[in-house]
């Protein structure tokens, strides 16, 4: 009985051979000289091995590259901001994945949700224990302006009557874009900075 | 989920070993006179077949002419619950306090006297929760603004 191979052949064992011949063909045409050495570059000292750029726009690189936010999370704009962090949006990617539970060792403050009087004090005492140079973003609509719980009686309107506030991010809660496009914002006003004259203050207080 | 205990018949219970503390009936709930109770919670907590050993809510209405403050019992053993309700005058807005029988009474109690302004008497510490102290008036009433 004969036993079928159970598939159709498309190519003959000739046809075959002919193109496995033709790539060692290709490969050994296009390797005529050998590769050279990619640390070679090592060997040439001053040409490759000297950036020349400004102090003030290295200083702001490594300030804008690793911005490391502190905790202040009092609202449901928290689950954004927790959603930026994680893998799908990742906040890693601008140098931020370390979240800070010290004031002390973070630059920046993500204002995610509804601030109370009652609170205020603690988060102006958190900012306060900030070190310098130290930046804030006012994420959504409670922060920038109280939101809809502006006319309460215990409610902050706007983060900025007790600090000062770099970046507005609106949203009820904003989407993690636009957290990151305010992020992004705020690291393009960090590279603006003289940091030796004019107390670090932005190049082009316009934009 | 807890049964809901039929109220007129828990009141007729009530009736019969305090006379006179009750003074409205309605299907869900049982209004008692403000002096009445501390005797009418103790009653509840501690009969037989009712063991209502928890106070799992107390909350405060506002009806103009006067406040209700509303207490939910359950029973962790029967496994059923009962509403209660006491009013006092918005001239004297006072009414016993529950914390000897209940410890969760401690900071629902100071929450209404937060926002609403009921006094709690007997409540070990009754002082603002939420707001701060220096806070003026109590902003859960109809009438502050």
């Amino acid at each position: 009985m004969e036993v079928s191979s159970g598939r159709e052949r498309l190519y003959s064992d000739a046809e075959l051979d002919l193109v496995e011949g033709q790539v060692i063909e290709d490969l050994k045409a296009a390797s005529k000289e050998p590769i050279p050495d990619p640390d070679s570059w090592l060997d040439e000292e001053l040409s490759q091995s000297v950036l020349l750029t400004k102090l003030d726009w290295i200083i702001n690189w490594g300030r804008r590259s690793s911005i490391w936010p502190v905790i202040c999370f009092p609202a449901c704009c928290a689950f954004e901001f927790i959603s930026v962090m994680g893998p799908r949006f990742d906040m890693g990617r601008f140098g931020m994945e370390v979240l800070r539970a010290s004031p002390r060792q973070a630059d920046l403050m993500i204002t995610a949700g509804t601030l109370t009087w009652k609170m205020a004090p603690n988060v102006r005492r958190i900012y306060n224990q900030m070190a310098e140079p130290k930046w804030v973003i006012a994420m959504g609509a409670c922060g920038i302006s109280g939101g809809i719980f502006r006319s309460s009686y215990n409610v902050v309107p706007g983060y900025n009557r007790i600090i000062p506030v770099d970046v507005y991010v609106p949203g009820c809660p904003p989407r993690p874009e636009a957290l990151l496009h305010g992020i992004q914002m705020l690291q393009a006003k960090i590279g603006r900075r003289y940091n030796f004259s004019r107390g670090g203050q932005p190049q082009n207080n316009g934009e | 989920m807890t049964t809901a205990l039929l109220a007129s018949e828990i009141a007729k219970q009530i009736n019969e070993s305090l006379p006179g503390a009750i003074s409205e009936v309605t299907d869900t709930a049982i209004v008692i006179k403000g002096e009445f109770l501390p005797d009418v919670a103790a009653f509840l907590k501690n009969t037989a077949g009712l063991d209502f050993d928890y106070l799992t809510t107390i909350t405060a209405v506002d009806y103009y002419q006067y406040f209700e403050v509303v207490y939910l019992f359950v029973s962790m053993e029967h496994n059923h619950s009962l509403t209660l309700k006491a009013r006092c005058s918005r001239e004297n807005p006072s009414l016993p306090s529950l914390v000897s029988l209940w410890r969760s009474a401690d900071h629902q109690e100071r929450e209404i006297y937060d926002l609403m302004g009921i006094t709690f008497e007997g409540h070990p510490n009754m002082k603002r929760i939420v707001l701060w102290p220096e806070f003026q008036g109590h902003p859960l009433r109809k009438d502050y603004l």
